[in-house]
């Protein structure tokens, strides 16, 4: 409890100059994802409504627009796994159970398209984290995990990201680490990618082993980084250098 | 089908200079990176790009390897009357997509 207040507190004096990594991009790449002909993440938003009707997902939540602030609330609660569950998560979990099939792949094309689909209805939105106190312990291994050092650089997230943000690494501004955008159009990757993807190319930065893709320690991570950009707009589909 | 995203207004003054913007999704993979297997992944790239209007070539561009994934082309043409712009990416192992877009010249 005594952590989740310092995090909280946390939040609250970050909370007065935090800034989105899109302040840190060039004009050129800001007006790349400021307008949606330009901005490749809506080729996956596309994909994505093309799958909201072939999938079936329409078949129960009809139009796609009223799940606006859905992704603005998640990691939520998930009471069948009896810990936070992140967006992605929640649509592979309703494919499985409530649609009888095999989910698509966590990164693939399609489950990447229909989560940067139901980000997109939260543009513009507060990120809302949910006020779940069953989320606290799961909150509180995320702070932790984030100031964990990890890696032959022996390197924790907090180090780059608060106490070195805005400054350089190499050639490349160090941002604040506020999950809004995701998933996102990434130069780097020439395609789209997952928060997860992002946490795995951090880890490997600093030449410690990736979890793998949908464990555990992500989402707590993603929840603490949910809980501390609380109150900032989301971007998805965001544009990253 | 490869997804795009062709952005122009629906209609335009007689001799107005009007923007088009297109972007397809594609990997654009040059054939000099080796996969995780060492091997060389064969290349897959869009090669050539033609805008016709009214069955008249306007604007084309050759694409090569250097080229990023999901390529974006933006150019202009002169509306000079009402009609059908197609626009034309073709490219590596029989790659060809043809999008059309209707236009009202007034």
């Amino acid at each position: 409890m005594r952590r989740l207040l310092l995090a909280l507190l946390l939040a609250g004096v970050v909370a007065e100059a935090r800034e989105s990594g899109f302040v840190l991009m060039s004009p050129e790449t800001q007006a790349m994802q400021r307008d949606d002909t330009a901005n490749p993440g809506m080729l996956w938003v596309e994909e994505g409504r093309a799958l909201w009707d072939s999938a079936g997902c329409a078949g129960c939540h009809g139009d796609v627009a009223g799940m606006r602030g859905v992704a603005a609330r998640y990691p939520a609660f998930d009471a069948a796994s009896g810990g936070p569950i992140d967006l992605a998560g929640r649509i592979a979990q309703c494919q499985e159970a409530r649609q009888g099939r095999t989910p698509f792949p966590r990164e693939s094309e399609e489950a990447l398209a229909l989560s940067a689909l139901v980000g997109l209805q939260s543009r513009g939105m507060p990120v809302a984290p949910p006020e779940d106190p069953r989320l606290a312990p799961a909150l509180a291994r995320g702070d932790a995990l984030y100031r964990q050092r990890r890696g032959q650089l022996d390197l924790s997230c907090a180090q780059c990201h608060d106490a070195n943000a805005g400054r350089h690494l190499g050639s490349s501004p160090i941002p604040e680490a506020h999950p809004t955008g995701y998933p996102l159009y990434r130069l780097e990757w020439q395609g789209m990618g997952s928060l997860q993807r992002r946490l795995r190319n951090c880890m490997a930065g600093v030449r410690s082993e990736p979890y793998a893709y949908g464990a555990a320690e992500y989402i707590e991570i993603e929840l603490f980084l949910m809980r501390r950009a609380a109150g900032m707009p989301l971007e998805t589909p965001a544009v990253r250098p | 089908m490869a997804r795009t995203l062709i952005n122009l207004p629906r209609t335009a003054r007689r001799g107005e200079v009007i923007e088009i913007r297109t972007l397809i999704q594609h990997v654009m993979e040059t054939g000099y990176r080796p996969g995780a297997d060492g091997v060389v992944v064969p290349r897959d790239i869009v090669t050539r790009f033609t805008c016709l209007y009214n069955n008249e070539e306007v604007f084309s561009a050759e694409l090569a390897p250097a080229i990023a994934a999901n390529p974006f082309l933006s150019f202009s043409v002169v509306a000079a009357e009402s009609g059908i712009l197609a626009f034309t990416w073709s490219g590596d192992n029989g790659f060809e997509q043809t999008e059309t877009r209707s236009l009202t010249v007034t």
